[in-house]
């Protein structure tokens, strides 16, 4: 092991159950900002979601669409793959389950989600269903602000928080798996916490 | 603006050492998505993140990404076409 | 000749603080004693990597804020806010205590003596600090070169270096240091109170026919605006090179 530094301490998490703290990870008061590029303006004029089908067709929702759909307040522990975690955040945002009533699921098995900028991030299709995901727009009561991903973001809190893909303005449905942005430059495929599945081979 | 997040490729100099074993901010380095020409030490270099993700200055396609695993580096040369290595003099 | 170690690994060196001097209420240099370095040239940076004790690791670079000596290498750190390296470096670090480093790193935001071209310097807060090691190793080569240096600051106390660059400025000898206070400003303050635009850029370097080699160093968001006027100015985009310190790190 390297040289060890008197007096650093390393991490100043705080305190937080254990049973909610996944294995490698510490608690965290703060919202850490994860870029891996330049952060989209996006304004809501032109805001669009789209969900892709296997066969190509396309249902989107403007922003005001997404405004008229049912909405769902959620708190929440979330788990980035940088070792923090942040227990208790509140979202508000419309379910996954709501937009997939108004899609085609023939063949669907898993999505590739694609965001403003580039950023991409891939799941099974049964992990943004049942409850497990929403399409998040405020955070703390507030808009979310552009920084961590607004104004709309997937949410998928059950998987490392780099699925929850910021920006995201289009979902395709696959018959087949493909790797998103870090999944294809050595992340796991899937990403559970709890198992600790960080980086490809885990 | 970003809101200034990004840094430049003198802050990947170390990992470039680690890669190349040589000091490569000065060695340039051709983009296979829009072919521009620049100093790696130029590249646009996002470091709050789960990787480094090293961007080109010309039109912004991923260049460089360095992921750091419990096993060491998992490097990826996305949009970087070539380097060269030895031509820099500081 | 010094820094000359292009191949080859670069290595973990295990360095000790040898002395420390608070520079301005938020930034503190620390000179280190390291058994191994080759020596370094201006500009050039090092990885500095802290271990606790159960294995968690925190790496960040540091500009060397002075021109090569022997094993000795200093550098001026800069408090960021919830900085975990920089406060360690800052508030906990003793003479004695030991830590990692790595370098010298750097291959274009490097300059030396001898090359008889003007330079011109321009610096946002801590960015100051490799600008620092070129200013001092003109001073000691005397070399001769007309060096123009442009330091931004948000107030007189955290102008890093004042002094040595006040004394650098009245030696007369081809070094001209002037400040712009951003935020506060002493009663009095002769000198510019903006932050740097194109304007004093032009009225404070040399005309791009002059060929000057420029460095610009600071935060990110000052780069680059800094970097735009110069090359909107006329000057050649190769003859301006930069080096963003980001609000990262620390």
């Amino acid at each position: 092991m390297s040289f060890v530094t008197r007096g650093f301490g390393g991490r100043r998490g705080v305190e937080a159950p254990p049973d909610r703290v996944p294995p490698g990870q510490y608690a965290t008061s703060d919202f850490p900002v994860l870029s891996a590029g330049p952060t989209p303006r996006v304004g809501l004029e032109e805001w669009r979601l789209t969900i892709t089908d296997t066969r190509g067709t396309d249902v989107s929702w403007s922003w005001d669409e997404l405004q008229a759909l049912d909405h769902e307040s959620s708190k929440v522990d979330i788990h980035c793959v940088t070792k923090w975690t942040k227990l208790d955040t509140s979202w508000q945002g419309v379910s996954l389950d709501t937009l997939l009533a108004d899609v085609d699921l023939t063949g669907a098995r898993d999505v590739l989600a694609h965001s403003y900028g580039g950023y991409s991030t891939n799941l099974p299709l049964p992990d943004l269903t049942g409850g497990k995901a929403w399409i998040a727009h405020s955070y703390e009561g507030e808009p979310l602000a552009p920084e961590h991903g607004g104004p709309a973001r997937l949410l998928v809190p059950h998987l490392y928080f780099w699925k929850s893909a910021k920006w995201v303005n289009r979902l395709v449905l696959l018959e087949s798996d493909r790797p998103g942005f870090w999944e294809s430059y050595g992340y796991h495929n899937y990403g559970d916490p709890w198992r600790e599945q960080r980086y490809t081979g885990d | 603006m970003d809101g200034e997040r990004h840094l430049d490729g003198n802050s990947l100099g170390g990992t470039l050492w680690d890669l190349f074993g040589r000091e490569m901010t000065d060695e340039e380095g051709g983009c296979g998505e829009c072919g521009a020409v620049g100093l790696l030490g130029q590249l646009v270099v996002y470091r709050d993140a789960p990787g480094e993700v090293a961007r080109c200055s010309s039109c912004g396609a991923v260049s460089i990404v360095v992921v750091p695993t419990p096993d060491g580096l998992r490097v990826t040369f996305e949009s970087i076409r070539w380097v060269s290595v030895g031509a820099g003099n500081g | 000749m010094a820094g000359a170690a292009i191949h080859g690994r670069l290595s973990w060196l295990v360095a000790e603080v040898a002395g420390l001097v608070e520079e301005t209420p938020r930034a503190r240099s620390l000179i280190l004693n390291c058994p191994g370095w080759t020596g370094h040239r201006p500009g050039q940076h090092i990885d500095v990597r802290l271990t606790a004790a159960d294995g968690y690791q925190a790496q960040r670079s540091y500009s060397i804020a002075a021109p090569a000596d022997g094993e000795r290498v200093t550098i001026t750190v800069e408090r960021v806010e919830n900085g975990e390296v920089s406060s360690y470096l800052i508030d906990e670090a003793r003479v004695g205590d030991r830590f990692e480093l790595r370098g010298p790193i750097g291959g274009y935001f490097v300059w030396e003596p001898g090359r008889g071209q003007p330079l011109f310097l321009v610096a946002g807060g801590s960015g100051i600090v490799p600008l620092m090691a070129m200013i001092r190793a003109r001073l000691l080569t005397e070399s001769g070169e007309p060096v123009r240096c442009v330091v931004s600051a948000r107030s007189l106390e955290d102008v890093i270096y004042r002094e040595e660059l006040q004394r650098a400025a009245a030696r007369r000898d081809g070094i001209a240091v002037t400040t712009t206070l951003t935020r506060s400003q002493p009663e009095g303050w002769p000198g510019p109170s903006r932050r740097v635009d194109r304007e004093m850029l032009s009225e404070l370097g040399w005309p791009p026919s002059e060929r000057p080699l420029i460095f610009v160093c600071g935060p990110t968001g000052f780069v680059e605006s800094v970097a735009s006027a110069l090359v909107g100015l006329g000057h050649e985009p190769e003859r301006v090179r930069t080096e963003r310190f980001g609000p990262t790190g620390g």
